[in-house]
């Protein structure tokens, strides 16, 4: 668990980072969204030192981060940035290995980490093991910078606009991978974007900041029901909020007992998808089927449309 | 077999071509001169040797002038620009020995105007194909190696023996091994002292850019003073010392001679260094740096594992500008007594005696091409962030 103690940074008369309390669960993805110069980054820096506070504390399951000399705090923070900053001079073995080595890991171990990161990230490690970064693509390269954060097993993962650098396909493609590293390892994820959609794709609980201070932190369903500030409804995006509240629930979590004719529709296919599908279809419902291919229940548009109403 | 007939016209090769040519016909390939201080008679190629080697000398020229002229293929421009090289090399040295009478010790064969602008013009066709072929850095190094072997075989078995230079060189050997150690001891020497101050200068400029325009501006005037004044700047206060600190002048410091060289050539050095250090570190990925500092590197870690590393081919970059540089101006040291190659230019140029003006000169030019070669070549195989 992560906590925020009325964390302040401010520079000069500018206060980039006002007064922040909050805390972050273990096993999340927390996702912080603000227009640039919110003081989202500083937010995030301060947790890992790379920022020192003002005033206020960050306790990491319940020890105060500022007992530990910065840089030992951070070995065992993982961190993540736009545009990776891998070293350009090092392989990606030698990348990944960095916060390993300098934990003195053993050789063996250092390696069988490697290869595993590796392996979990899709790059055949007989073949990019030994690259180096100007060889790789973009998405390469920012596979092997976030292989690269969570190489000395970190708890938890901080990252900067991780994907800011990469184009829609393979973003989505990142973000895709992200949700399946973060089921695959649990570690706690604190991601800062302008991304909205990015936010709502990946966020367990979001918060929205402006001018250094959260003006909502919720579940996301919660900030586009109850927004807590209009600028938070504006952040959200008010035309097509329904929509985007039918985004976060699957047709699996939706069904109810009963059958419908017609092709079946995925169980974690989103309500949007699943809404989408029916009208295109001109149906008025369709049996939905989980992977294994077992019937899961129905969904009308009827039910779908109740899912997106707020309250 | 296609690729190397090839024909194209090849503008450089064409002018290239012409000196080759107007100095075969117009220039004095050798010089025959009574003894070594007056002026002599010129001889063309064709009365410089028997028929038959000057024909086949002023045929491997006219070969090599056509393939650089009209040929693509760099391997056919090579090998006959090399030929053509030997050929005017050897074809110098038979004159030398053709036209010495027998057993004389005072006449003096000195190559001509002529065949230094063929030596010139040949040297650069082959400098040009080598640069088509492009070589990695090892291929490079080793070629120079080769040409260096053949060098010094040649002017070891005596080929050269009997013409002007070779003479002033057998005149002054041991003197000319000296002065080349002194000369390189002085260039490298300076340097050596120069890293161990400007590296740190650098790195510190970096570190603290308000401190950057002044360092730099500093030794950017010290760039500007010329050398033969720094050498008289440094005279009186170095004289001073020495008389005033008797431990001083015990370790050999003194107004002229090796000190004040030392002195201005690190001086010298100062500025390249310090700035293509800083030129490295700013070009170091800041997205590189913040990465490491968010992964827990320490500042000296950062330093030492990823901000050197990725500016040392830049450093190292400006560290082959102050050794050219220096091997250039430890010349001129000579003046203040410090010795190197520079002496025999200076004494050749009080004798007026061009034959020992080029034992000092052509030496220094050759370790200077040398030295560019060996640290471009360094400067490339070190950069592993490049495709």
């Amino acid at each position: 668990m992560i906590k925020l103690e009325n964390l302040s940074k401010h520079y000069g008369a500018a206060r980039v980072v006002d007064g922040v309390s909050m805390t972050i669960e273990p096993h999340t993805i927390t996702v912080i969204v603000g227009t640039s110069g919110s003081g989202k980054s500083t937010l995030l820096r301060m947790i890992n030192r790379l920022v020192e506070p003002t005033s206020g504390r960050v306790l990491i399951d319940g020890h105060d981060t500022a007992a530990e000399p910065a840089h030992l705090l951070r070995r065992r923070i993982g961190y993540a940035i736009q545009g990776h900053g891998l070293f350009p001079h090092r392989t990606v073995a030698e990348n990944i290995a960095t916060v390993p080595q300098l934990l003195h890991w053993e050789p063996k171990r250092i390696q069988a980490r490697v290869r595993e990161l590796l392996e979990v990230f899709q790059l055949e490690p007989d073949t990019y093991a030994h690259k180096f970064p100007h060889q790789l693509s973009g998405g390469q390269q920012q596979r092997v910078g976030v292989a690269r954060a969570l190489a000395a097993e970190p708890n938890v993962l901080l990252m900067d606009e991780p994907f800011g650098a990469l184009d829609p396909i393979i973003r989505a493609k990142a973000q895709e991978d992200l949700l399946d590293l973060h089921r695959r390892y649990g570690t706690t994820i604190v991601l800062v974007t302008h991304d909205m959609d990015e936010a709502f794709r990946l966020g367990n609980r979001i918060a929205v900041m402006s001018q250094g201070r959260v003006l909502q932190y919720d579940r996301p369903a919660m900030l586009l029901t109850r927004p807590a500030d209009p600028f938070v409804a504006r952040m959200t995006g008010s035309a097509d909020r329904a929509l985007k509240l039918l985004s976060l629930t699957t047709a699996g979590e939706a069904a109810v007992p009963g059958s419908a004719d017609g092709a079946p529709i995925s169980a974690s296919a989103s309500l949007r998808e699943a809404l989408s599908e029916l009208v295109w279809r001109g149906s008025e419902s369709a049996l939905i089927i989980d992977e294994q291919g077992k019937a899961r229940g129905c969904l009308s548009v009827e039910a779908i449309l109740a899912h997106g109403r707020s309250h | 077999m296609s690729a190397l007939t090839k024909v194209q016209f090849d503008r450089l090769g064409a002018l290239l071509g012409c000196f080759a040519v107007a100095a075969l016909i117009f220039l004095p390939f050798v010089i025959f001169k009574a003894n070594r201080i007056v002026p002599g008679d010129p001889r063309a190629v064709l009365e410089a040797l028997p028929l038959q080697p000057a024909l086949m000398a002023i045929g491997a020229v006219s070969i090599a002038v056509l393939a650089a002229t009209f040929f693509v293929s760099p391997y056919l421009r090579l090998g006959t620009a090399l030929l053509g090289l030997i050929a005017v090399c050897l074809a110098v040295a038979a004159a030398g020995n053709s036209l010495t009478p027998a057993g004389s010790k005072v006449v003096r064969i000195a190559p001509g105007s002529g065949f230094w602008l063929l030596l010139c013009s040949l040297a650069l066709m082959v400098t040009d194909a080598i640069t088509r072929l492009r070589p990695g850095p090892l291929m490079r190094v080793l070629l120079l190696l080769a040409f260096a072997a053949v060098a010094m075989v040649s002017l070891a078995h005596g080929t050269f023996d009997h013409l002007s230079i070779m003479r002033e060189y057998a005149v002054n050997a041991v003197r000319f091994a000296h002065e080349l150690g002194q000369h390189l001891w002085l260039a490298v020497g300076s340097l050596g002292a120069a890293l161990l101050v400007a590296l740190p200068l650098g790195v510190l400029c970096h570190r603290i850019p308000r401190l950057r325009g002044g360092i730099l501006g500093s030794l950017n005037l010290i760039q500007t003073i010329p050398a033969i004044a720094l050498f008289g700047i440094l005279m009186a206060p170095l004289a001073a010392l020495a008389a005033a600190v008797p431990l001083a002048a015990a370790l050999g410091i003194r107004g002229i001679g090796t000190a004040p060289a030392l002195i201005a050539l690190f001086l010298y050095s100062l500025l390249p260094v310090v700035a293509n250090t800083v030129l490295g570190l700013q070009r170091v990925s800041p997205a590189a740096v913040e990465a490491a500092r968010g992964m827990g590197m320490t500042r000296g870690q950062i330093l030492a594992t990823i901000e050197l590393p990725l500016a040392v081919p830049v450093i190292v970059t400006g560290i082959r500008i102050v050794l050219v540089q220096n091997i250039g101006l430890v010349a001129i040291a000579a003046l203040i007594g410090a010795g190197g190659l520079g002496t025999f230019i200076f004494q050749g140029i009080g004798q007026t005696a061009i034959d020992l003006v080029l034992l000092g000169a052509l030496p220094i030019v050759a370790l200077a091409f040398s030295a560019a070669v060996l640290l471009d070549a360094l400067v490339e195989s070190m950069d592993r962030t490049r495709p």
